[in-house]
């Protein structure tokens, strides 16, 4: 494949349209969906694209979050592109499902504008929706911008189905999902070429070929299976780069588990991922023209998580700064710990703090960045989660 | 093995001795010209028919969750039809669901709701055993007034369940589904001759079966037919149709047997043969007349 | 393992049900009138109608049992009109 071919378009899209952009071209057979802020734009944009008679898709209606992905599992199981999407509560809700979407192999897209979660109630954005759904057997993409929601709803519906596993592709709520950004896309029929046809080996609606899906396994058999799904989601690492850099090779966007941000030289870095990159990322320029060794990483594949390649990117930093939108209440969140059981085993002991930021849609700022960074450099590191920008 | 009426759910399963869904089940399969999927909740039919590495089932199956089978069916339903609008599929499938009563008028209410309201093309069969059986005999909105549960336990101050049965066909009758009927286990030519005009009907419709518990309700294995019957001789679950909101009474009873007769040979109602607790059958008999009046209205 | 603990229907995988009881049916062949009341209740699909010499009814056939199956509830003694089938202990 080659970018040479390809006619390349230019548009101004919303996260969310970009998404619904991206499955208009896909064109699913079957999307169940649920109301919730900040993922309606996905289902609204996609619903008039069917009511224009562009998209031939089944959309259902369902009655709530959980008939969503239920609906979904069945239409999956059926034999059925299927793809959803949410937010917050509405994860939450799913939550019981995603385990079994998973477990029964079920190759569901779901896009999710990340937002916070209850109580107090807060309808803006934030990981911790998706980070509460980390260990349900999911393949997880985060996107930085509406491009990257465009490129990572094309590369997860064919990952889902190479790799078996159902994917949820990741935006922030609001700064993502409703922030209007040009973006490059691709044609239709290139897109549907690149995700190509969906065949599965086993499926309901093979009505010659009866399975059942969902069968009671006990002490001698439901560790095997887990300890196979466990083996699935390690596989699907290797398939996700591999996929990622075919839709490199066709968009001319670099593709991988992770953005290396000036990271090569760095002293101090930074982990990030979301649309919280993008500011840091203009930090990281305006410090490295003041001579400052500064660098970043932000985390695109979260699940299954390239634990061994983060850390070998971050093997020769002297300090890291683990900045992330979501609190694991009780104890550090995800991308620290993950990190560093990582750093332990290849016995880097490379300070590293924990950062808190943007809980419930707070804003962060370029100066509370570049004060992460002064604060590496100054070796203010501590085991204390510190927050950013509260008010307290 | 009958190979006939095992073509679409073998024996090889776990259900308890006596148990009364299996023949609800090949009943109401049987009845189907086309293949059947059939989904299924959470419950003693799934767990019985599916321990790996076996399963019953002979037709393509999916067990989801407990409260989900009916969104399920509805995702399976619509993939169906993509499949026929692009031609990747040119056979007649018919779409089965089965729960028990927990699965049903309790966790798996508005997943059925929802479905029917979209008018998804499915049976809904529901086997009620007015319990959850599966987790061992606690009340469901299904169970009746007086019933002994392991949550509604007798005691000094205490009859068993004192709420009635929640009206479950009235509220499926309100999505307007073209076709819903009570049926009963024991009566399997109306429970056929139902489910035929079912899976022949357009659009979501309903059955409620009435499928006795030998575990739970305390009698012998060998009793269920003749349990069920008297459920139906008693008045106390008549067997009706209602179609296009129209409701119409399928069997009408002679001279109703008192309710004493359906509840003398069960475990759960036992502690109802007692002086004191006299009024609490008083009241299981007004329950059950008034159901059986309110029938009647509703069928002029 | 299975992928997704799909599975197919094997009946050489299924239990033999037939262990659990401690009684199982016998039909009278001389009482049973080849009426099948008795099979579509049977919650195993364990009882056929077949020939017998020594049928005593019109039609010539009687309940089979198939005891792999069998479970030994009783409801095929119980719902037999004729009271053909009785329970014997094994």
């Amino acid at each position: 494949m080659t970018t040479a071919n390809n006619k390349k378009n230019r548009i101004a899209l919303t996260g969310g349209a970009a998404a619904a952009e991206a499955l208009r071209q896909i064109e699913p057979e079957v999307m169940a969906v649920y109301p919730i802020t900040p993922q309606t734009p996905i289902i609204e944009t996609y619903a008039k694209f069917q009511a224009d008679g562009e998209v031939e898709t089944e959309i259902i209606q369902v009655e709530s979050e959980h008939s969503a992905i239920s609906a979904s599992v069945g239409a999956s199981a059926a034999g059925a592109r299927t793809v959803t999407a949410t937010s917050s509560q509405g994860l939450a809700l799913m939550n019981e499902i995603l385990y079994i979407a998973s477990g029964l192999r079920l190759p569901i897209l779901m896009l999710v504008s990340a937002r916070a979660l209850s109580a107090p109630i807060n309808i803006h954005g934030e990981h911790g929706d998706v980070m509460d759904a980390r260990d349900a057997g999911w393949i997880q993409i985060f996107s930085e911008n509406a491009q990257e929601v465009y490129d990572n709803t094309i590369i997860g519906m064919k990952l889902a189905e190479k790799a078996g596993l159902p994917v949820m592709v990741i935006m922030d709520g609001f700064s993502t999902s409703h922030s209007v950004e040009n973006l490059e896309i691709l044609e239709k029929d290139v897109v549907k070429k690149f995700v190509g046809e969906y065949r599965p080996e086993q499926y309901l609606l093979k009505i010659d070929d009866p399975v059942t899906f969902g069968p009671l396994a006990l002490q001698n058999s439901y560790f095997e299976f887990r300890v196979d799904q466990e083996k699935a989601m390690k596989d699907s690492k290797e398939e996700y780069l591999k996929i990622a850099k075919d839709f490199e090779a066709l968009s001319g966007r670099e593709k991988n588990y992770f953005e290396s941000y000036k990271l090569d030289d760095a002293d101090q870095a930074v982990i990030i991922t979301g649309t919280a990159a993008g500011t840091a990322k203009d930090v990281v320029d305006k410090m490295r023209k003041n001579g400052e060794k500064v660098g970043l990483l932000k985390i695109n594949l979260f699940r299954p998580f390239p634990r061994e390649e983060i850390v070998g990117a971050l093997k020769n930093v002297k300090n890291i700064a683990v900045m992330e939108r979501a609190i694991s209440l009780g104890t550090y969140s995800p991308f620290y710990a993950d990190i560093a059981s990582g750093l332990h085993q290849e016995e880097k002991n490379i300070p590293m703090q924990q950062y808190i930021y943007g809980l419930g849609g707070r804003d962060i700022f370029a100066k509370d960045i570049e004060k992460v960074f002064e604060d590496l450099a100054e070796n203010k590191i501590s085991k204390e989660i510190k927050y950013i920008g509260t008010n307290k | 093995m009958n190979e006939e009426l095992a073509k679409n759910f073998a024996p090889g399963h776990s259900a308890c001795a006596g148990c009364a869904f299996p023949a609800i089940i090949r009943a109401v399969l049987g009845e189907s010209q086309d293949p059947v999927v059939v989904a299924n909740a959470t419950g003693c039919m799934e767990v019985t028919s599916t321990l790996y590495p076996y399963t019953a089932w002979k037709t393509p199956y999916i067990h989801n969750a407990f409260e989900n089978a009916s969104a399920t069916m509805s995702g399976v339903e619509r993939a169906y039809k993509i499949f026929q609008k692009k031609g990747k599929i040119d056979k007649k499938i018919k779409f089965v669901v089965f729960g028990g009563d927990g699965g049903t008028y309790d966790i798996g209410l508005q997943s059925l709701s929802g479905a029917l309201e979209r008018g998804h093309n499915f049976l809904y069969v529901l086997y009620d055993n007015e319990a959850y059986m599966n987790t061992g005999n606690q009340r469901s909105s299904a169970t009746p007034y007086g019933a002994n549960t392991e949550t509604t336990p007798v005691g000094k101050k205490s009859f068993g369940k004192d709420q009635k049965r929640k009206d479950l066909m009235a509220i499926v009758a309100a999505h307007h589904v073209k076709y819903a009927a009570q049926a009963n286990v024991a009566y399997l030519a109306d429970l056929k001759r139902k489910a035929k005009k079912a899976l022949e009907t357009e659009g979501p419709t309903f059955l409620n079966v009435f499928s006795p518990c030998t575990n739970n309700w305390k009698f012998p294995t060998s009793q269920y037919v003749r349990l069920a019957r008297t459920a139906t001789e008693t008045n106390y679950w008549p067997l009706f149709e209602i179609e296009d909101g129209n409701y119409k009474i399928n069997m009408t009873i002679e001279n109703p047997k008192p309710i004493e007769e359906f509840l003398k040979g069960q475990g759960r109602f036992k502690h109802l043969f007692s002086e004191k607790n006299k009024h609490v059958i008083e009241e299981m008999q007004k329950i059950t007349n008034e159901n059986w009046e309110r029938l009647v209205r509703l069928s002029k | 393992m299975e992928k997704g603990a799909i599975i197919k229907h094997d009946l050489k995988k299924a239990p033999k049900t037939g262990d659990w009881g401690y009684v199982y049916p016998r039909v009278n062949k001389t009482r049973c009138s080849g009426c099948a009341t008795c099979v579509p209740f049977c919650p195993e699909a364990a009882i056929s109608m077949k020939k017998d010499l020594e049928a005593a009814n019109k039609k010539g056939e009687i309940s089979s049992f198939d005891y792999d199956f069998c479970k030994g509830c009783g409801v095929c003694a119980d719902v037999c009109p004729m009271k053909a089938i009785t329970m014997q202990k094994k």
